[in-house]
């Protein structure tokens, strides 16, 4: 078991998502920068689908009860395993007893702590990420604690990883949306040559951008949206869908990130600077 | 041999996105679901593919997949043109109970005046209409729901509210349907169905599909607060039809 001493802000379980229920509605969750937890759980040699915590902001006090082997990885957190600084993409081993504690946020907004063979909590409807009322939990709760498999030895084949990281990158790779064509010259010189900032709306679900653009009062039937779908609203306002968003929407959806640009907009918070490239 | 054109457009590239004409109607969500039965049987496996159906849509999506769209966008359009007629997955008419005391139509009265309609005129006509799902989304169980007869199109409230609970049956426009889940919303709040519409704990966690039709009927307060405590220890008994035989 890892015991929550301090929970941090909002930290979660995710895997890769929860894939198959989309057509009853249920986002997939999963996973908000899958660049940087792949890299972890390639490093503990893990299952691609391995759980991990997902560390909003500011993370949390936690206690293993049994060896196993760590990752970290996403956003960099001042981060000490009792009382010795431990970073990134580097595989430590962690004993019975042993306290990880999250500091200062550093650069970025999600960091990531995977475990060998993956956390081993209740997987419902097919995957173990948190989402509420899905899951019976929204985030992890102190006092609280989450399964695990005991492993005593392991022995990397690569114990460290230089990772290009997704932290500084600003430029977000878009695709043609379905209603890309409804954007006239003026919106699409107000997409593609300015930048814009993270609004104060931003989770899981989506990210809003304080720059608005000429609106689009075009009305259209319900459809399906996907994570990294940009929709505008009559208004002008640009909503990012992310990871636990909604899966239909009735605004036009005039862009799509790449995975890639989901990795790197997962890692930015309010008052963060980005701008789109069309490929 | 259909009489519908549809478009086929690069969502990304994981999904593709097949449209027919921008309109509500029972015949372009029939071909929709014989599509979709369509290509489970002959052309996507369904343990790769997702299949999104709505209104005038469908959303094909191979999740671990980099699409090859210049391959599959005419051979959709091909498959659509071969499909011939072919019988959609089994429908049903799902007969959900809906209790209209005042206690949970917060908005009856206030809509009764709106409309000029008495209460019961108005759960009369609610629960008298057939509704077909023309889509499930926004949350985990929530239907889309077309056919709510023109005498009861009224507008949303201007102001939403911040937790609608779960069960509560809206109106608003030409929708209505229920809330699965606790959740703002701004949609005028007509009764309560005691029957969960999401439910994790069983193997096909919400039992309506998209082309499923659905009545509401009344119950009393009584009738209610059973209904409820089945739907808590999951041993409720939908009343259902199938349809199309």
């Amino acid at each position: 078991m890892l015991n929550i001493i301090k929970s941090g802000f909002f930290t979660t379980v995710q895997d890769t998502g929860r894939f198959g229920y989309r057509d009853k509605g249920v986002p997939v969750s999963g996973v908000m920068d899958s660049f940087s937890v792949s890299k972890v759980n390639t490093l503990l040699e893990n299952d691609e689908n391995s759980a991990v915590l997902e560390i909003t902001m500011t993370g949390p006090t936690l206690e293993f009860e049994q060896e196993t082997y760590i990752v970290l990885g996403g956003a960099e957190m001042s981060v000490t395993l009792n009382d010795i600084t431990i970073e990134n993409y580097k595989v430590y081993k962690v004993n019975a007893g042993d306290i990880l504690t999250y500091g200062k946020l550093l650069k970025g907004f999600r960091a990531y702590l995977g475990i060998k063979d993956g956390f081993n909590t209740a997987s419902v409807l097919g995957s173990r990420s948190y989402f509420k009322p899905i899951t019976e939990r929204d985030s992890i709760k102190k006092m609280s604690s989450l399964p695990y498999i005991e492993c005593k030895l392991f022995s990397p084949k690569i114990s460290k990883l230089k990772v290009d990281s997704v932290l500084d990158k600003t430029e977000l790779e878009v695709y043609k949306g379905p209603e890309y064509k409804l954007l006239t010259d003026k919106q699409l010189a107000q997409l593609f040559y300015r930048e814009f900032t993270v609004a104060n709306e931003n989770n899981r679900m989506a990210y809003q951008l304080n720059e608005v653009i000429e609106g689009n009062k075009v009305s259209m039937l319900t459809s399906a949206t996907l994570p990294g779908t940009i929709q505008l609203t009559p208004a002008g306002k640009l909503i990012i869908l992310m990871k636990d968003g909604q899966t239909t929407g009735g605004y036009p959806r005039i862009l799509q990130l790449s995975d890639m640009a989901m990795s790197i907009l997962a890692q930015k918070r309010s008052g963060n600077h980005i701008s789109f490239k069309l490929r | 041999m259909s009489s519908f054109k549809i478009s086929v457009r690069q969502f990304g590239v994981h999904a593709i996105l097949v449209e027919w004409p921008n309109r509500v109607e029972e015949s372009i969500l029939d071909e929709i679901l014989q599509f979709i039965q369509y290509l489970k049987k002959n052309q996507l496996d369904e343990k790769e593919w997702e299949f999104i159906p709505a209104y005038n849509s469908l959303t094909l999506i191979c999740k671990d997949t980099v699409l090859d769209f210049d391959y599959l966008k005419p051979k959709i359009k091909e498959w659509y043109a071969i499909k011939g007629k072919i019988e959609p997955a089994t429908r049903y008419l799902w007969r959900l109970p809906v209790c209209y005391d005042l206690e949970f139509g917060l908005d009856l009265e206030e809509i009764s005046v709106e409309l000029g309609l008495s209460v019961e005129r108005i759960t009369e006509l609610h629960s008298q209409s057939i509704y077909t799902v023309y889509g499930i989304g926004f949350l985990p169980g929530f239907m889309y729901l077309g056919g709510v007869p023109e005498v009861l199109e009224v507008p949303r409230k201007s102001t939403p509210r911040p937790k609608v609970l779960k069960g509560s049956v809206g109106l608003a426009a030409k929708q209505t349907g229920i809330y699965p889940q606790d959740s703002p919303g701004g949609w005028n709040i007509i009764g309560k169905c005691p029957v969960p519409m999401f439910d994790v704990k069983k193997e096909n966690p919400c039992f309506v599909q998209v082309g499923d039709k659905i009545q509401f009927y009344p119950i009393s307060m009584a009738e209610y607060q059973l209904h409820k405590i089945e739907g808590e220890v999951g041993i409720y008994n939908l009343e259902k039809k199938v349809l199309d035989a």
